[in-house]
């Protein structure tokens, strides 16, 4: 199956954080859910730049603080979310 | 009498720069510790919920000046764990955040200070604490053992000046946190600055958040410290291409560094003119037993140097002989007056003196070369370092068969594998071992197995695991 933008997206952030797919829809936010610590941060920025094939810049990872902020940043990099 | 009764001296110097950017001078942290420490009876036990910031520092400062002990604990404590340790402990006295503790549920509020609360727990009549027993701080980042280190105001003097020594520390130094002050690590950078008249910066933010740099840049820090896996974050976020002119030098402990990543971060700083010193310790003494000079960061690369001021290491073969000569290992033992009393499982044994006399088995596995440096080659019991904490591989395999299934642990540091027999269900092994061992999921990987490999008497044969 290959997957869209939003669906590697999304996936990256249920195996990193242990989320539901439902719980992104109330964008979850850098060190406020358990998992999302700065040790979490580490590992999904890499599964990011792997599944998308980027090396994510200094400013990009620091500001990557929420899901959908990280929506944005990413469009630097050409990735398009519908 | 610790450096904490004299650092007065310092009076119009900046201590303390907060997240917020407020400029505190020793002058105010001590009018600010003494109004803390004039409600707490000397030789009693006060429970700190630590977070990086003015009234926690303040609160530690305040505790040890009034005499009474500190018992350094993670305000993000498991509220379970948090009682098991009041039960075992009873201290007289509780300083905790407002905001995520209702300070009622201690005892009567004494005092408030800004976002923080004393509170008296109603505890009394306790049995007091030793007269060398400075503070209490806790050996791992598990959340299930009440076990802590007792070290001594004379552990705690001799460790900070060894430190100031070798790292050259003096008042124009500026630190910022990047671990918890409730972390043996932690706390040695706001020990060894304090007593050199320093300004710390102190911070809740982390390396991944751009408050953190932003903060580090408003306050030309000069130096900061980090356990392995800051500094693959370091690498992560490109620290070759960031431009941080005031900073003067790195520490790295916490745990071994790979040789590549240490040979890397040795060339990244001699490139940008900044000391990169890589170090070793256990809370088991004080926080600092050795030090590589960033001279040697890339000849002797994958050492943790030799022993700080004041400090002697020896090997020991396994009957205890002293082994002579270069590149054979043996256990890692140290001498110095920052090896602690021992530890403590509950209150009664803070009543006790020195257990140690000194000496350190470390339980780490090493070699020395032939110019004298050591080097680190294993360890002598099951346990790993998960990213800067030590976990005990024996702890979550006994864990794991409380709910019901067998289990084996093999790893190395920060990759810890977990063998579990037929889980039905992988999560809630999972789900176990973040939320009791504490440990993140980047961590460990669960790998299921019909059987584990036992051999004739009993025993689970870990090398046919890997």
């Amino acid at each position: 199956m290959i997957m869209d933008n939003h669906q590697k997206y999304n996936q990256v952030f249920m195996e990193t954080f242990l989320l539901e797919e439902s719980a992104l829809e109330n964008d979850p936010v850098y060190n406020t859910i358990a998992e999302w610590d700065s040790i979490g941060h580490m590992g999904m920025i890499a599964a990011l730049e792997e599944a998308f094939d980027i090396m994510m810049e200094t400013d990009d990872i620091v500001d990557f603080s929420s899901y959908k902020k990280g929506m944005e940043l990413l469009a630097k990099y050409g990735i398009a979310f519908q | 009498m610790t450096f904490y009764d004299d650092i007065s001296t310092y009076s119009n110097n900046t201590a303390i720069v907060t997240e917020q950017s407020t400029q505190i001078s020793y002058k105010t942290l001590l009018s600010l510790a003494d109004g803390i420490g004039i409600h707490i009876k000397e030789r009693c036990l006060v429970f700190l919920l630590c977070r990086n910031c003015l009234e926690s520092v303040a609160g530690y400062v305040g505790i040890l000046r009034a005499r009474a002990v500190p018992v350094l604990i993670t305000e993000a404590i498991d509220p379970s764990f948090l009682t098991n340790l009041m039960e075992a402990y009873h201290p007289e006295y509780v300083f905790s955040p407002t905001d995520t503790q209702k300070a009622t549920y201690f005892g009567t509020t004494l005092y408030s200070f800004d976002n923080y609360t004393l509170a008296k727990t109603g505890y009394t009549g306790e049995s007091q604490c030793h007269d060398q027993l400075a503070l209490l701080l806790m050996t791992s980042g598990s959340t299930g053992s009440p076990r802590f280190v007792r070290q001594s105001y004379k552990n705690i003097n001799s460790n900070a000046e060894a430190i100031s020594q070798y790292l050259q520390i003096e008042a124009a130094d500026r630190p910022i946190t990047t671990m918890p002050m409730n972390y043996t690590y932690g706390l040695s950078i706001i020990n060894s600055h304090l007593l050199n008249g320093a300004s710390i910066v102190l911070t809740q933010d982390t390396l991944m958040n751009r408050k953190f740099w932003d903060l580090m840049k408003a306050h030309s820090v000069t130096t900061f410290g980090g356990v392995p896996y800051i500094y693959e974050m370091l690498k992560k976020l490109r620290f070759q291409r960031m431009d941080l002119p005031t900073l003067k030098y790195l520490t790295q402990a916490g745990g071994r560094l790979s040789p590549e990543l240490s040979a890397q971060f040795a060339d990244y700083c001699t490139h940008k003119s900044i000391k990169f010193i890589v170090m070793y310790g256990q809370t088991e003494a004080t926080a600092r037993m050795a030090y590589l000079s960033w001279e040697y960061a890339r000849t002797k690369v994958g050492s943790v140097g030799m022993p700080i001021p004041g400090g002697n290491f020896w090997l020991e073969d396994d009957s205890g002989k002293t082994i002579v000569g270069s590149h054979r290992p043996g256990e890692l033992v140290y001498r110095g007056d920052n090896v602690t009393m021992g530890h403590a499982e509950n209150r009664q044994d803070l009543c006790r003196g020195d257990d140690n006399g000194g000496i350190l088995h470390t339980g780490d596995m090493a070699q020395r070369d032939e110019d004298g440096f050591y080097y680190i080659v294993g360890r002598k019991n099951r346990f790993l370092k998960m990213f800067g904490h030590r976990v005990s591989l024996d702890e979550v395999e006994q864990l794991v068969r409380t709910v019901g299934y067998d289990c084996a642990c093999t790893g190395v540091d920060d990759n810890l594998n977990i063998y579990v027999t037929k889980p039905d269900d992988d999560d809630k092994v999972k789900n176990l071992v973040i939320h009791r061992m504490g440990i993140n999921q980047a961590g460990f990987s669960i790998i299921p197995i019909d059987d584990l490999p036992w051999n004739e008497a009993g025993k689970v044969m870990y090398s046919a695991l890997n």
